[in-house]
């Protein structure tokens, strides 16, 4: 809610607040610069940078296999979304397919990664505004799926296993009967969460009706993701320009009506469902087939059959030591990450090593409508909308 | 993606529009590019937006070199209903690397512009407030050049120990 | 069906007969402590048993080691989380690894109140100044854990825009991984905790009987020298009683030595706290 400054003039004076970098409710190492009246917001201007790695720039120094690693790196809460960017965009270049198995299991593991960065979203924002429980009870889920990706790659988070052709590796035994398991309790979960916060007045009255902005102005700020379909447009990658047989699965797209913090929050809480039900889509329907494409050039041979193809030891050895060099050329690949449009674009010159890369990260542009969403209005309100709007600062620094 | 005659048609009006502003089309992987001059970026823009590429979904910058022009910016504009992208490249000179802004028509173009203008040191003018935005304020040089150096600590092994940094105590 | 039931008052220390008081270890059936507490409040204990009662329930130490008992089961770490590391950390907040159980639970947002600094995650060059900044805030005794292979070393990235935390703050733990997995961060969290209680061990050196065998990094003099046992022996030893990130009175850390160049550190601080330092650094390097 906005308040009128009635009865003030011009003779009020503005306090300049500096929030952060260091600060409890800030997601990550987010510096803003409040100018306030008061308790009211008049502006608002993100200071950012603080965690910049130059991962853009240590990634022209890799050959393309090296780089999912350290590309992986860049939004931390949806890693599989970052490796799968940069693969989608190699893999243009290369005009490589992916067999259907493999594209499964990336759907598979890229909607898991959906979940677990909405449950991450969901804890700590409502450990924002106060509702501390639902932290443990986010994390808790979150474990499972945390397990789910060490049973598939052997490491929780930032696990490499997209791959530039495929996935590294095929899923365990046990995997799938697990991931049933974890998808027939996940909806009951979500469930509670729903009952847990829903119909608590004091969080109502924090979310209903504030900080709301148009889907206009979201539009020329070059903001998508969870945040857009909040005020009303539907754009969704996933349904829009589909990748990765996402066109093969059936799922909704949550959409929103005011366009304020309530229904940023509603959008992504009913993704939780959608995303499960994606899943479920694919494990039932998972192809058999190679987990990685059949191109030596450009995927290492199988291990055993080193010991009896000399083809494969030479291909071995050259992916190893040199990588697998890329035609010249320029692509931009976008994707629906949990924030918005990720989109990688890649340069090669025809080496090994990538020429350019550069993720447009969602946050990036997303924080740019900070400003207008939170002009007039309070300073909890302020820390609301943060929440709300989701910023992952490892994303916006890169 | 324009397939490479819709490319071509765009292109063609856009120099009946506005000419000595394209320079070149290019159609690779499915995906269309645009070269324009840098001066003529925003016609260009605007031309697109009348034809339905309404949305900047990302502005970014590239360093060429060896080949000249250095410096590229990439602006890549999104059509939401037809779900169509084309690219429209702008390369300038080291020596005079200005190009117009595009802040005041779209305003989402605020920080990717301040991150070109850190990384790549291509000066928009008309930006209202054109600062480093990634790394610290007085930090000299411009990082994703290629040719700035990658820097870094050097990996400590037993014969190189005393190169190392050493521990704050 | 048979069942076999043991009589309640069943275990006792020496199997049998009642414990007569005033001899022997400790009686730990329920009924025998309820009695001598009973003669305690009634005033009846005497001579040996009210020896042997107060040996029992009353634990004699040093000071020290009691302070520092009790700083090691209360850290009070600050909220800050850099990158991907940060999110770990806020897992073991989280119900699987539970840092409750220590009593860490504790996560303090103003540094003035807290006392341990979970450095987690990537620290660029435009937060190393803020990061001393709230380091400097911190009271003491203060401890830093540098949570991940960024900010120990570089980390996966080697490059122009990160600082390695050891350069700018002094870091008591280093948890290697990209991030460290929650128990990785836990157990760093325990080692810091038996390095402030005085209970550390140097880790393999100690199993292998290989004490003393430490290259210790010295600025100046040239190539390797190891540490002969002048300073060696279990550092727990050397250093029990004080925390080993407080420094003591002055921390040379805070002062104007940051014009001093990183490398002449071993210069300034090897003449100070001597064998303290020395052991310190042996212990850092068997610890975590």
């Amino acid at each position: 809610m906005s308040a009128e400054p009635a009865g003030y003039g011009p003779t009020h004076e503005l306090l300049t607040l500096n929030i952060g970098p260091h600060h409890p409710a800030t997601h990550g190492v987010l510096r803003l610069i409040a100018t306030l009246e008061g308790e009211v917001v008049r502006d608002i201007k993100p200071i950012i940078g603080y965690v910049h790695t130059g991962i853009e720039k240590t990634a022209e120094d890799k050959s393309y296999w090296k780089v999912i690693p350290v590309v992986e790196r860049m939004d931390y809460l949806s890693y599989y979304f970052n490796a799968m960017a940069f693969c989608g965009a190699v893999e243009t270049l290369l005009e490589l397919e992916v067999p259907p198995r493999a594209q499964y299991l990336r759907v598979i593991h890229l909607e898991l990664n959906r979940i677990m960065s909405h449950l991450v979203w969901l804890g700590t924002s409502a450990l924002d505004l106060g509702a501390m429980s639902m932290f443990w009870y986010c994390f808790r889920e979150r474990e499972q799926i945390l397990d789910l990706f060490e049973m598939s790659s052997g490491q929780r988070m930032h696990t490499r296993y997209i791959q530039v052709g495929g996935v590294i590796e095929d899923i365990p035994r046990g995997f799938a009967n697990r991931l049933e398991k974890f998808l027939n309790v996940m909806p009951t979960r979500a469930d509670q969460y729903a009952d847990l916060l829903e119909k608590n007045e004091i969080l109502l009255a924090r979310l209903r009706g504030t900080c709301p902005l148009d889907e206009q102005t979201l539009l020329s700020l070059g903001v998508t993701g969870p945040l857009l379909r909040a005020a009303g447009n539907p754009w969704d990658l996933r349904k829009a320009a589909p990748y990765s047989s996402y066109d093969h699965f059936d799922f909704k797209i949550p959409v929103g009506t005011v366009g304020d913090n309530y229904d940023r929050f509603r959008v992504r809480h009913a993704e939780l469902y959608e995303s499960t039900k994606i899943i479920r889509q694919a494990l039932d329907g998972l192809p058999e087939g190679p987990y990685i494409t059949t191109d030596r050039k450009v995927a290492l041979p199988p291990r055993h059959e080193l010991a009896t193809s000399m083809e494969a030891l030479i291909h071995h050895f050259k992916l190893v030591t040199e990588g697998f060099r890329v035609p010249a050329g320029e692509v931009y690949y976008p994707i629906e990450s949990p924030r918005g449009e990720l989109g990688c674009f890649v340069r090669s010159d025809g080496s090994a090593k990538p020429a350019r890369v550069h993720m447009r990260d969602p946050s990036f542009v997303n924080l740019q409508a900070t400003a207008p969403m939170v002009r007039d209005s309070y300073i909890a309100d302020l820390i609301a909308t943060l929440a709300m709007i989701d910023p992952v600062l490892g994303g916006v620094d890169r | 993606m324009p397939d490479a005659t819709g490319l071509e048609l765009i292109a063609q009006e856009l120099r009946d529009t506005d000419p000595g502003s394209v320079i070149g089309t290019l159609m690779f992987r499915g995906q269309a590019t645009i070269e324009v001059d840098p001066a003529h970026v925003r016609t260009a823009l605007k031309h697109l937006g009348g034809k339905g590429y309404t949305f900047l979904a990302s502005l970014h910058g590239c360093d060429y070199y060896p080949d000249e022009p250095r410096l590229g910016v990439h602006y890549v504009m999104l059509d939401m209903k037809e779900v169509d992208r084309v690219t429209v490249k702008a390369r300038v000179r080291v020596a005079e690397p200005r190009i117009p802004s595009v802040v005041d028509m779209f305003p989402g173009a605020d920080y990717p512009e301040r991150e070109a203008y850190d990384m790549f040191g291509v000066e928009f003018e008309g930006h209202p407030d054109l600062r480093r935005i990634l790394m610290p304020e007085d930090y000299e040089g411009f990082p994703q050049r290629r040719d700035f150096p990658l820097g870094g600590e050097p990996v400590l092994f037993t014969y190189n120990e005393e190169q190392s940094y050493g521990r704050y105590q | 069906m048979e069942v076999n039931r043991e009589p309640l008052a069943g275990q006792r220390l020496t199997g049998g007969a009642p414990l007569p008081f005033g001899s022997g270890p400790a009686p730990i059936d329920f009924r025998s402590r309820q009695l001598l507490a009973r003669d305690m409040l009634r005033g009846e204990l005497e001579g040996e048993a009210l020896d042997r009662y107060v040996e029992q329930s009353v634990m004699t130490t040093t000071l020290d080691r009691a302070v520092a008992w009790a700083r090691g089961n209360s850290f009070f770490p600050l909220t800050f989380g850099l990158a991907c590391c940060a999110i770990e950390m806020m897992t073991i907040v989280a119900a699987r690894v539970d840092i409750a159980r220590f009593g860490f639970e504790a996560f303090r947002a103003s540094p003035r109140q807290a006392d341990l600094l979970i450095l987690s995650g990537r620290v660029s060059m435009k937060m190393a100044p803020v990061v001393r900044r709230i380091y400097d805030q911190m009271l003491e005794p203060k401890f830093a854990i540098s949570m991940g292979a960024c900010c120990s070393s570089m980390g996966v990235f080697n490059n122009y825009a990160l600082v390695p935390s050891d350069k700018f703050m002094p870091i008591d733990v280093h948890v290697p991984g990209c991030p460290p997995r929650p128990e990785a961060l836990a157990h760093g969290i325990l080692r810091l905790r038996e390095k402030v209680q005085g209970t550390s061990k140097d880790g393999w050196r100690e199993r292998y009987d290989a004490i003393g065998t430490e290259e210790v990094l010295r600025a100046g003099a040239g190539g390797i020298s190891s540490d002969s046992h002048g300073a060696g022996g279990p550092s727990s030893g050397s250093h029990d009683a004080t925390p080993p990130g407080s420094h003591g009175a002055t921390p040379p850390g805070s002062q104007e030595t940051g014009g001093t160049p990183p490398g002449s550190h071993g210069a300034t601080t090897s003449g100070s706290d001597g064998a303290a330092q020395n052991g310190r650094k042996q212990g850092d390097r068997g610890g975590a």
